[in-house]
């Protein structure tokens, strides 16, 4: 039940885009058109679910058992880079076929502020690793199915005629904006 | 040389800003102005990182290999975020409060390793110290001013100072959608401005 | 000066020397901010100790005794008569965790109470901060969760809910009860009650406080 809630919690009302502001770079660069998106939500949710795994090992094996809490921003960083680049060389290995779907989203995955917020999070927030792992995978869900959502907004939306000044980034700040409030109203169902 | 970094220092303010122009940066611009006080904040957090980073990496860049250089940067900009977050910590214990998780999420923000591996990493430590301010000035401003439409128009203040009754309020700016739409209105007003 | 090559041992040497670097920087600043952080902390509780509790001569800080559920109780003394005590609770909020520090008088009456965190959406949740104080619309000071537990309104109780931040108000609440289910556990360990007694007591506050959650 416990984990239910923080499933529905962590994709619809408190989406990780709409209403926490991570990962907008990403919601706003790559979402022209709903199969990149779709790739890309992929990736994120790959890349997501194993950093934060590893970053919460490494703060209570490592930081927190010799004191060392202060190096928390450094430490998850500098691991979130290294996985990025190891995730994509063993993929290319073991997996040519999903390399080929995700290859290019990954590098773009280090700067995404969504994976080491959430990595933060999971420890702020004081869960378990079991606990922290359904979170990170349900906020990767929840920024896959912005992402997705947006761009098939997008997709309709270059097919229509947009007022000159809106054109490109306003409308699609204004989209989002719209987006987030139809996400509002999944607040308070837990 | 005098006009070159009136050039530099503009760049980040005006031509290049960080937020209205390059796009950049769009977490913290989006998550921390409910108010024009804490998007201040912020950007003057971001503007710190962004000078010290930038004049660290130009003052080392000749001694980084090409090859790791990226880990490096963000080694220097991971280690400055931590540096202010515990000082805000000691000092500023109210404004660490609010910004929150923002605060360390400064190190993944991509004007800083923007800045570091387009100007920086080729330009002398003065003038990476003037783009690193420029950048930094533009992006507290363009924060400020998000914050002080959104703070406007959700509660009817600026800086906390009451200009409209207390019901006048359209709370759905200080809230998540209202972020998007004012931003979105925000850049489409500068782009008018810049084309004219 | 000529750039570095990329050869495999200058890129080693160059990382470990940048991070080793890092890290002593932030060791050494670590060290000279601890001291001003744990004292920006402990004004912070101080202050708000004051507030939700009658005038005290100890040192509640350093009397404080942390609970098995995370809440942390503050004695409050004049001399050697307890004024009050105040409870540092917790409870789930609309945008996240909620802490609330709540004072009570030596009766077990709320005091005064001071919201020591939240994530609350400014303007509408945020508003906890005075809403339930002496003049605002949903005051609770005074009153004894003892009595009566506190709830809103809309629950069938007596407690005016926040304008439009009803999940705000419940957690408020939820958290003013337990603090209070603490207090009453605390007093009681401390006049030689079992500590079995106590521990059934807070887990059926507990459930009873959650049932009324849903």
């Amino acid at each position: 039940m416990e984990y239910l809630i923080i499933f529905i919690s962590a994709i619809f009302v408190n989406n990780i885009v709409l209403s926490q502001f991570l990962g907008i770079c990403p919601f706003l660069g790559v979402s022209k058109k709903v199969e990149t998106a779709g790739g890309m939500a992929a990736a994120v949710a790959f890349v997501l679910t194993i950093a934060t795994i590893v970053t919460f090992l490494i703060q209570k094996y490592l930081l927190d058992a010799y004191g060392l809490g202060y190096l928390q921003t450094i430490t998850f960083i500098l691991v979130i880079a290294g996985l990025v680049q190891m995730v994509e060389i063993v993929l290319k290995k073991v997996s040519p076929a999903l390399y080929q779907a995700l290859g290019v989203f990954l590098p773009l995955i280090t700067t995404n502020c969504c994976v080491l917020g959430v990595a933060i999070l999971v420890i702020q927030k004081d869960y378990d690793l079991l606990t922290g792992t359904v979170y990170a995978f349900s906020t990767a869900l929840g920024f896959g199915l912005a992402l997705i959502l947006f761009a098939g907004m997008r997709e309709h939306m270059s097919l229509v005629k947009i007022p000159k000044g809106m054109e490109g980034t306003p409308i699609a700040l204004v989209t989002a904006g719209l987006l987030a409030m139809a996400f509002m109203g999944f607040s308070g169902i837990v | 040389m005098m006009s070159n970094k009136v050039k530099v220092l503009l760049n980040g303010i005006v031509t290049e800003n960080p937020t209205f122009v390059l796009l950049l940066g769009m977490c913290p611009t989006l998550g921390t102005t409910s108010s024009a006080i804490n998007g201040m904040g912020m950007g003057l957090a971001t503007l710190f990182v962004l000078v010290c980073s930038n004049s660290v990496i130009s003052l080392v860049k000749n001694l980084i290999p090409d090859m790791v250089r990226i880990p490096c940067y963000i080694v220097v900009i991971a280690s400055f975020v931590t540096l202010l977050q515990m000082v805000m910590q000691a000092y500023l214990p109210d404004l660490y409060q609010s910004l929150g998780l923002f605060i360390p999420l400064i190190v993944v923000n991509c004007i800083l390793l923007g800045r570091a591996e387009s100007f920086a990493s080729r330009n002398s430590v003065g003038l990476s110290a003037l783009d690193g301010l420029g950048m930094g000035l533009g992006f507290t401003l363009a924060l400020t001013l998000l914050g002080a439409v959104r703070e406007f128009l959700g509660t009817g203040k600026i800086f906390n100072l009451t200009l409209m009754s207390e019901d006048y309020g359209m709370l759905l700016f200080v809230l998540a959608p209202g972020a998007f739409i004012a931003l979105g209105y925000l850049i489409a007003i500068i782009n008018r401005f810049n084309k004219a | 000066m000529k750039k570095l090559e990329s050869s495999l041992l200058n890129m080693l040497f160059v990382l470990t020397f940048v991070t080793v670097i890092a890290v002593g920087l932030l060791a050494v600043v670590n060290e000279v901010t601890r001291e001003p952080i744990a004292a920006a902390a402990m004004r912070t509780l101080n202050e708000a100790l004051k507030q939700v509790v009658p005038a005290f001569t100890n040192n509640p800080v350093a009397e404080a005794d942390t609970l098995e559920n995370g809440f942390i109780v503050y004695p409050a003394m004049d001399g050697e008569q307890s004024v009050g005590t105040a409870v540092e609770a917790t409870a789930m909020g609309f945008g996240g965790e909620l802490r609330v520090l709540v004072g009570f008088d030596a009766a077990g009456n709320i005091y005064n109470y001071s919201l020591l965190a939240h994530a609350e959406t400014p303007g509408l949740g945020s508003k906890a901060d005075v809403w339930f104080k002496e003049g605002g619309r949903g005051s609770i000071i005074g009153k004894n969760p003892g009595a009566e537990t506190l709830s809103v309104a809309k629950d069938g109780g007596t407690v005016d809910a926040i304008t439009a931040s009803t999940i705000t108000s419940r957690a408020f609440l939820k958290a003013v009860n337990e603090a209070y289910q603490a207090y009453h556990g605390n007093v009681d360990a401390a006049t030689g009650a079992s500590s079995q007694a106590t521990a059934t007591q807070q887990s059926d506050a507990h459930t009873a406080a959650s049932a009324q959650q849903h």
